[in-house]
């Protein structure tokens, strides 16, 4: 298999399957709600879209979103030469899986059709959004994600202290802010939720971080105790909410809580706040010399 | 539908459609208030931008409906609209509309765009394809299509009384 090949495979799976551990979250939230309720009736409807997706090869959600690309690049493979075969094999995926056409652009109105966005110039490619990192590894890594519009319409980005919400440059304050996006998210981008904040860092660290935090396994642990705590306190919190499975009521809004700290300027306090909705697109590909892993 | 039939709905009730119903999203909504679109008289809308290949629907779970709240009153007056289907719910002018004139909001299974796809039977026409794929207006042949009345004709709205709740629990000021 070569690299496009394989990118491929790794858009479809991404977009018809969903991974074990958010599987396994919400048939476990599902358990919680009894028979016959609205969030009972919404979680196993979800669970048979799976099933299905699964099945018969087709995307869970009909908003395949914005490719987002995380590439662990090895030291000696061209960056630039990556993104053509990325750009290559997005456009094969987006006929052929098919996925949903989400390039459009601003000033024209105009959707491209095959999810590839660009200027002009045809230089300066902005969808798919690519990452790269070098690492030592002779592989390559990639973890794509799709990222819906309704999920991510309702991320949000605070300063402390904020005057609003009555919070101060602490973990109280901090707490105020996650807890404002969820109650501003309400059911709008499809909970149960996975929620990723980053706190810290500059406002373009920020967005691209908090991001991040929706690649992390639901069953993971943070190595930060601080914050391992904080995840687990504001899930439960979130979870009594009670805005439940599509905002109609029920015990599960949350499925995790990721959280992400990095040194700020003395000046600055930022949150930002990403939501990923229940059918979340994350899918891995291990790369190496023709031989492609998947997880 | 009838005016009767969706009068007697209320909110919590778990339905199954039948029958035609219409895309419409952001695009759309612009293009319905411009012009006259006679055969949505009386009809049903479904905020969806769906997956089409082969004139075939392959997935079409519902769109975010809080943008399309700009539009819903104008809408559901000008076309005496008898549902809207979606995701998240509209604002209270729509549930004013919707009391107004007889109309109820129907929450589809968010992110449930294969199974929904597996209740659509045909394409029947395409208008405004020049939106592009997820904008186009497309009229639907559904069968048992699973939602939930979620915003119903008397006034009564689950998402209303989950914003109240939320609020206190969240410890958020509203």
């Amino acid at each position: 298999m070569n690299l496009q090949q394989a990118i491929i495979e790794l858009y479809r799976r991404a977009s018809t399957s969903i991974p074990e551990d958010v599987e396994n979250s919400l048939e476990i939230s599902l358990k919680k709600e009894k028979d016959g309720s609205l969030a009972n009736y919404s979680l196993s409807n979800m669970i048979k879209n799976i099933e299905l997706s699964r099945d018969k090869s087709l995307p869970m959600c009909q908003d395949t979103g914005t490719p987002i690309f995380y590439i662990k690049v090895p030291i000696g493979i061209s960056n630039k030469s990556l993104a053509q075969t990325v750009i290559n094999a997005t456009r094969t995926a987006t006929k052929e899986i098919p996925l949903r056409p989400n390039a459009v652009d601003v000033l024209s109105e105009k959707n491209t059709g095959d999810n590839i966005g660009f200027n002009d110039d045809k230089r300066d490619i902005h969808q798919p959004l690519i990452y790269f990192e070098q690492w030592d590894n002779d592989c390559i890594r990639i973890d794509l994600m799709l990222k819906g519009g309704g999920s991510e319409n309702i991320g949000m980005t605070y300063k402390l202290p904020n005057k609003e919400l009555k919070a101060d440059r602490d973990i109280e304050g901090i707490k105020k802010c996650i807890l404002d996006a969820v109650f501003k998210a309400q059911g709008k981008g499809c909970p149960p939720y996975i929620i990723g904040a980053a706190i810290g860092g500059s406002k373009d660290q920020l967005a691209i971080e908090s991001k991040k935090q929706l690649l992390r396994r639901i069953d993971d642990i943070n190595e930060d105790k601080t914050l391992a705590k904080l995840e687990h306190e504001l899930r439960n919190k979130i979870n009594a909410s009670g805005i439940g499975p599509l905002g109609l009521g029920g015990k599960t809004t949350a499925l995790a809580v990721k959280i992400k700290s990095m040194h700020r300027h003395p000046a600055s306090f930022f949150i930002d706040i990403s939501f990923m909705c229940w059918a979340c697109r994350r899918y891995s590909l291990i790369y190496n010399k023709g031989e492609a892993i998947f997880s | 539908m009838e005016e009767k039939q969706v009068r007697e709905l209320k909110i919590g009730d778990k339905v199954e459609l039948s029958g035609i119903i219409f895309t419409a999203r952001d695009k759309a909504h612009l293009y319905l208030l411009e012009s006259r679109f006679q055969k949505l008289e009386n009809g049903i809308i479904y905020h969806c931008g769906p997956i089409v290949k082969d004139n075939k629907v392959v997935s079409a779970g519902p769109t975010t409906s809080e943008r399309l709240s700009l539009y819903a009153p104008d809408i559901i007056k000008k076309y005496r609209i008898k549902a809207i289907i979606g995701k998240g719910g509209m604002d209270n002018n729509t549930l004013k509309a919707m009391k107004e004139h007889g109309c109820v909001y129907l929450a589809a299974i968010g992110g449930a765009g294969a199974l929904i796809a597996s209740k659509i039977k045909s394409i029947k026409n395409i208008y405004k394809k020049e939106f592009g794929m997820p904008e186009a207006i497309y009229e639907l042949e559904v069968e048992n299509m699973p939602a939930i009345v979620a915003m119903d004709s008397k006034g009564n709205s689950i998402y209303e009384n989950i914003l109240k709740h939320s609020g206190k629990k969240l410890s958020v000021k509203q």
